[in-house]
């Protein structure tokens, strides 16, 4: 391609096009930025607030059409759905939410992610499972012309509806009471409360807000795409991405952040296939990834985000976890006697002999947890992208396995440090960040390991993967590989234990705690924390190489953004302050996964309505639950 | 040889002089109050000795050695202890497991991987806490504890590495009178029986006047005087400065 | 000192969940044959849910004539979670506990090649429906594995003749970026470039699943001033891009070949925006007038009030599949199986087709046809039969193309 007069227009048109795309991106991002400034939650469901923004939009648009004429109807469309999103949104603060403020950290993002499994099937019970394509925006249907093309209306009034509705939220923080509540609670949430105002309405509304703004943008993607089951998914991690990138809780930043990624997105479609050389490289194969790449520039570069400032941690006097304790005489020896009980289970394979499999896929779910556990419990540092590990171990054994020919047990060392490697180079980066801009950077980093994974068709097989990684004898029979991988996760269980109640493990904990202490002890909190990082990523891609032959094939399925969800879920669900709760999460969530999905065909909202019952009964996760009852157990008479 | 050293030390935040040329020493067993009023340049002054800033200028020595610049975490490998305003301790340790994660990471065994912290430093643990008086909330986790307990907890962590000097930012803030003065005292015996240097910022008039050894009195960034107690008292220029403001004691930073 | 483990608690853990993985069934003699079935039914609601009531209709029809040599069909579908890792371990439950003869269904190519490879490895009989990948019967085939559906190979090769005739010189390709999308795309280049040495490939537009960004790749796509187009997207993303050339009154003369959008899956939620003038793969139910569609027509619109979807068509053809082989074979047994699906012939709703022996390939074709409006709805004009056996490479250029089998 050369540089021709025609090409420059044709990047300059391009670019018109990515403000359009932009704004889109800034509708879905900005109400998760005010939600998240403000309460400070990780809103999983935020994408199926655009969501149902947009069935409800293509629903109303013919309805409302018949009765007040189609041009008022598809905008009376637009609005309607997104109000009633702004009520969804305020019922769901209410009813949820509001419950467990008082949980740790994230337990919100559990119980969002809940809500998201919820809706997902809600919507398809009401709409059913076909795409639904609204009617188009009455007056903007058809295109202006501009550097000799055709620039669509919809796309000149959408490339100003972002900026409008930025305008709008400038001045609605800027000016009213309201705004300048959010403002001040997105800085300091504590002299909120005090200056006596109603923090609880102030949420509600605010969650309101954030949602509204999200149907919105949803509604109006009515004339540019249909109404489908998968968008929740799709936008949330845009959303994510443009956030974090602008820094969470800003706006404005949000705005300048969908610009750059519309932007970026736009130029590599209009560069198409660009030739260095006898090299030839199809640039639009990097949208797949390339707000990642974005995200991980930005955040190496710039730690709070382009317009993000440091965030006043939050005190958590009094509402820190129990001092750990190691476990006693009788409790280690009922360990011991439930692994003996564990290892014997092949011997009931004629009576059970689906056992050995679940129990399988238990151990490689409880080691992934745990592993994650041990950076996001003990190392404060929760990651959002823990299954670059799972899939590195996963892939580096099954080249070692199939391309290299490498017998099992040397396979399997190969993926651990594959997987190390990987999270010793990540982990420099990612421990030198902080809270949610940490967790997002973690994702960040995974995402790219997937796209390399998905796209590598020579190395990785591609999208579809690789296939024949079945272990030698005499690992090959189910048995076998179940009673190595009990091994393994019993000692790597171990090691977890050990290093938690070591000085390292103290460390650790300490720097979680207050890494300004740590620092004025002389403990060099960024190595302490990158060793951590490295030694979880490594144990985690032990978990990756067993699940590479357990099932004898490995897809960047094993990386991605669902399975680090999956990891995050079992964690919170088994309790992140104890070491017995990711064990905990990990075979409980296996386990509902197995049974739910044979039982209807709505298991994902059955499975988040059974997570949602553990949110609200336990929002210690069940660890802390348990802990309560023997507590009370302990003190009757 | 006096155990700290500070030379010039000067400081601009974009083009305002926090600090314009500070000199001053302490010596082994000596507590030096810096005090003064809001703005002073006090902060700036403790962070850059500390480690948190880098001065525009001056320098810093430690037992004679420049150490300017370097990170908090050089400083205390090199022997210097600090107590935040607002005291920081590990909230979900006990308090005995707070003073051996502090012996620990003096003896460089952060890194150990395998053999249980429990047992390692106890009886030094156990021991720093008796001096300080906490011995009777060992087995406790920290985040129980009442707010003065946590801050002879913070003290008994900052000397656990047995440093030179000890840099304690407003050591009885947020405290009440009787808890403040029975604080201050337990560092004096400290520093008079560790041969310590002690460098502290204060609002309270009560504890610089009544235990600080010399006091050196910032305003605009610049030293208006130094010397010992009495001197201070007796200084026309600090009395103005402080009636100036209409607050000799108790103010808030 | 609290115990987080009592003994007691271990103990009751274990056996709970002994108790709840469920004993295997305990075999009987006059035991229905029983076939395992595994889709993505969340992921891919749309094409499934159409896809298991014609398997449900197919399984229907034989019970009510008697089942096969007496014993009658007896399904058991799950969920395969989308994911090759759950997958597998759904194969692994109707394999141990069900005891299943036979599992059959997948929709997703990696799905399918996960479970195709555990058949491989377990001996298990399996029937791919679904996946479209070449690598199923081709790189990755196995003794164990058969496809019903035709590949991606083959629906690509059904549309050259239209393409070639065409006459068009510089193409544009935009397809998703995953394995489907790229193997249609270099099988497309590939065979074009044979019929037409000096075609030129000016633009390739490789988007992201289910997230194009359709205003610019248009425009990309439109600036390459291509007089020709071949589309493989499909669902959301193919209503984007139809409704944005749309908007642009982009691509006025170019001519469009498309793979899949006849469906009704991907058609009808189009309604009367469909592209008309485009050739495509499809199922245009509405067209066929052949008396075993009639057949399969009447009875589906019977059971179920509505009419077929190319998902109903491939459930109703994979239970009709596993019937005549086991018929054939007169056992479960997976090697008798094996034998007797090598060479079956069968009659589908399109007719009769063949499982080949030499790539476990079935021969069942598609329709293809220009896309037109009618009556607010998309259709396909002039739908041709095109039989999947004449657009397959020989026997014999198969066994190269296939090194892992047997």
């Amino acid at each position: 391609m050369t540089f021709d007069s025609s090409l420059l227009q044709s990047l300059l048109f391009q670019s018109v096009n990515g403000f359009a795309s932009a704004s889109g991106l800034f509708l879905v991002a900005a109400g998760l930025s005010i939600i998240f400034g403000v309460t400070r939650i990780v809103n999983m469901a935020h994408g199926s607030f655009y969501m149902l923004g947009l069935y409800g939009a293509v629903t109303l648009a013919p309805r409302l059409g018949a009765v007040l004429g189609p041009d008022l109807g598809y905008w009376a469309a637009v609005a309607c759905a997104a109000l009633g999103v702004a009520v969804l949104g305020a019922l769901v603060e209410v009813v949820l939410l509001r419950r467990i403020y008082g949980a740790p950290e994230l337990y919100q993002l559990l119980a969002t992610f809940a809500l998201l499994l919820v809706i997902s099937d809600a919507v398809l019970w009401l709409w059913g499972p076909e795409d639904i394509l609204g009617p188009r925006a009455p007056g903007l249907s058809g295109a202006v012309e501009l550097l000799g093309r055709n620039l669509p209306r919809y796309d000149v009034f959408l490339a100003l509806a972002g900026p409008a509705v930025l305008a709008g939220l400038h001045l609605l923080l800027a000016r009213s009471r309201f705004g300048r509540l959010i403002r001040a609670a997105t800085q300091d949430r504590e002299m909120v409360a005090a200056l006596g105002i109603n923090e609880a309405l102030l949420f509600t509304a605010v969650f309101a807000l954030g949602a509204g703004i999200a149907g919105l943008g949803g509604a109006l993607q009515m004339a540019r795409e249909p109404a489908n089951l998968a968008i929740d998914l799709s936008v949330l991690g845009d959303a994510f991405v443009v956030v974090v990138v602008g820094g969470m809780g800003s706006i404005r930043g949000a705005y300048v952040a969908a610009v750059l990624v519309a932007q970026v997105k736009a130029l590599c479609i209009a560069l198409g296939t660009v030739e260095i050389g006898a090299l030839a490289f199809n640039l639009s194969r990097l949208t797949l990834v390339a707000e990642f790449l974005i995200m991980a520039l930005v955040l190496v570069v710039r730690p709070h985000g382009l317009f993000g400032r440091p965030q006043a941690a939050i005190p958590h006097r009094g509402t820190s976890e129990a001092p750990l304790r190691p476990l006693g005489r009788p409790a280690r020896l009922a360990l011991l006697a439930g692994l003996a009980l564990l290892a014997l289970l092949p011997l009931a394979e004629g009576t059970f002999p689906y056992a050995p499999v679940l129990a399988l896929d238990m151990l490689i779910a409880v080691l992934f947890a745990a592993s994650l556990h041990f950076i996001m419990g003990p190392g404060g540092m929760d990651s959002f992208g823990h299954a670059a590990y799972f899939g590195l171990g996963a892939y580096g054994a099954a080249l070692a396995a199939t391309a290299l020919g490498a017998p099992t047990p040397v396979a399997l060392l190969a993926g651990i440090g594959v997987a190390a490697a990987g999270a010793v180079l990540f982990g420099w980066f990612c421990v030198r960040l902080e809270g949610v801009y940490l967790a997002m950077l973690t994702l960040a980093f995974a995402q790219i390991v997937w796209s390399v994974a998905f796209q590598w068709e020579e190395v990785t097989g591609g999208s579809n993967g690789l296939f024949g990684v079945w272990p030698d004898w005499p690992f090959d029979s189910r048995a076998g590989l179940y009673l190595a991988a009990l091994v393994l996760v019993a000692l790597a269980l171990l090691a977890i234990r050990r290093m938690v109640f070591a000085p390292f493990g103290l460390a650790l904990r300490a720097c979680r705690d207050s890494s300004l202490r740590a620092e004025a002890l002389g403990i060099p909190v960024a190595r302490v924390r990158w060793l951590a990082f490295a030694l979880a990523g490594t144990m985690c891609g032990a978990a990756g190489g067993l699940y590479a032959f357990a099932k004898g094939s490995i897809s960047p399925e094993a990386i991605s953004v669902s399975r680090s969800i999956d990891g995050l879920v079992m964690v919170l669900l088994g309790g992140v302050e104890s070491l017995a709760g990711p064990v905990l999460g990990a075979t409980t969530l296996t386990f509902l996964k197995d049974n739910v999905m044979r039982e209807t065909d709505y298991w994902r909202a059955l499975l988040g309505a059974l997570i949602l019952a553990v949110v609200l009964v336990a929002p210690g996760g069940i660890a802390g639950a348990l802990r309560r009852l023997r507590f009370r157990a302990g003190r009757a008479p | 040889m006096s155990v700290l050293e500070v030379e010039g030390l000067a400081k601009a935040y974009g083009g305002v002089q926090a600090l314009g040329g500070v000199s001053f020493t302490v010596g082994a067993g000596e507590l030096l109050a810096l005090i003064g009023p809001n703005g002073a340049g006090k902060s700036t002054c403790f962070n850059i000795v500390d480690g948190q800033i880098r001065p525009d200028r001056g320098t810093v020595r430690l037992a004679g050695r420049e150490v300017t610049g370097l990170p908090p975490r050089r400083m205390a490998r090199l022997g210097v202890g600090r107590t935040f305003q607002i005291a920081a301790v590990f909230d979900s340790l006990t308090v005995l497991e707070n003073v051996q994660a502090a012996l620990i990471a003096a003896r460089r065994q952060t890194f150990a991987l395998w053999r249980p912290a429990a047992t390692i430093a106890r009886e030094e643990a156990q021991h720093l806490l008796e001096q300080t008086g906490m011995a009777d909330h060992a087995g406790r986790p920290a985040s129980e504890l009442a707010y003065g307990d946590v801050k002879r907890l913070e003290l008994a962590m900052a000397i656990a590495s047995e440093p030179l000097l000890l840099l304690m930012d407003e050591p009885t803030a947020g405290m009440a009178p009787a808890e403040r003065l029975a604080l201050i005292e337990l560092v004096k015996r400290l520093t008079r029986s560790r041969g310590l240097a002690v460098l502290f910022t204060e609002h309270s008039m009560d504890v610089v006047f009544g235990h600080a050894d010399r006091v050196v009195v910032l305003a605009g960034g610049q030293i208006v005087a130094s010397g010992d107690v009495d001197a201070i008292r007796a200084d026309p220029q600090v009395r103005a400065l402080y009636l100036g403001t209409g607050r000799a004691a108790g103010g808030r930073a | 000192m609290r115990h987080p483990y009592p003994l007691r608690t271990v103990f009751a853990g274990v056996v709970l969940m002994l108790a709840a993985m469920g004993a295997a069934r305990p075999s009987q003699a006059a035991d229905p044959i029983r076939i395992g079935e595994l889709n993505s039914y969340k992921s891919q609601p749309a094409f499934l849910g159409p896809y298991r009531q014609g398997m449900q209709l197919a399984v229907d029809e034989i019970n009510a004539a008697g089942g096969i040599d007496g014993r009658p069909l007896e399904l058991i579908s799950r969920d395969d979670g989308g994911n090759p890792g759950d997958a597998v371990r759904v194969a692994e439950e109707l394999v141990t506990r069900e005891r299943v003869d036979v599992l059959a269904g997948t929709f997703l190519s990696h799905v399918g090649l996960a479970v195709a490879g555990y058949a491989g490895k377990r001996k298990v009989f399996f029937l791919a429906a679904e996946p479209l990948t070449d690598k199923i019967t081709w790189s990755d085939g196995n003794r164990y594995t058969f496809r019903l559906r035709a590949s991606t190979y083959m629906q690509v090769a059904m549309l050259m003749p239209e393409a070639v005739a065409a006459k068009r010189k510089r193409w544009a390709l935009v397809y998703p970026n995953y394995e489907y999308g790229q193997s249609a795309a270099e099988t497309f280049k590939k065979l074009l470039k044979q019929a037409q040495p000096d075609v030129e490939f000016v633009a390739e537009q490789a988007t992201p699943l289910g997230k194009l960004d359709a205003g610019p790749v248009v425009q990309a796509i439109a600036d390459a001033r291509p007089d020709a187009v071949f589309n493989v997207l499909f669902g959301p993303d193919l209503a984007r891009f139809v409704r944005e050339i749309d908007n642009r009154g982009a691509l006025k003369d170019a001519f469009v070949v498309s793979l899949l959008s006849g469906e009704p899956e991907y058609l009808d939620p189009l309604k009367g925006e469909a592209p008309a003038g485009w050739v495509v793969t499809g199922y245009p139910w509405y067209a066929i007038d052949i008396p075993a569609h009639k057949a399969f027509l009447d009875a589906y619109r019977k059971a179920y009030d509505d009419y077929p979807r190319l998902g109903s068509v491939v459930g109703y053809a994979t239970i009709k599949s596993l019937a005549a082989g086991i018929a054939k074979a007169g056992s479960t047994d997976p090697e008798k199986l094996v034998e007797a699906f090598e060479g079956l012939e069968v009659v589908g709703p399109f007719g009769p087709f063949t499982y080949r022996a030499s790539d476990h390939q079935a021969t069942m074709g598609a329709f293809v046809g220009t896309l037109g409006v009618k009556d607010g709805g998309g259709v396909m004009l002039d739908p041709k039969y095109v039989d999947g056996l004449s657009v397959l490479p020989s026997d014999a250029e198969v066994k190269a193309l296939r090194p892992a089998s047997d």
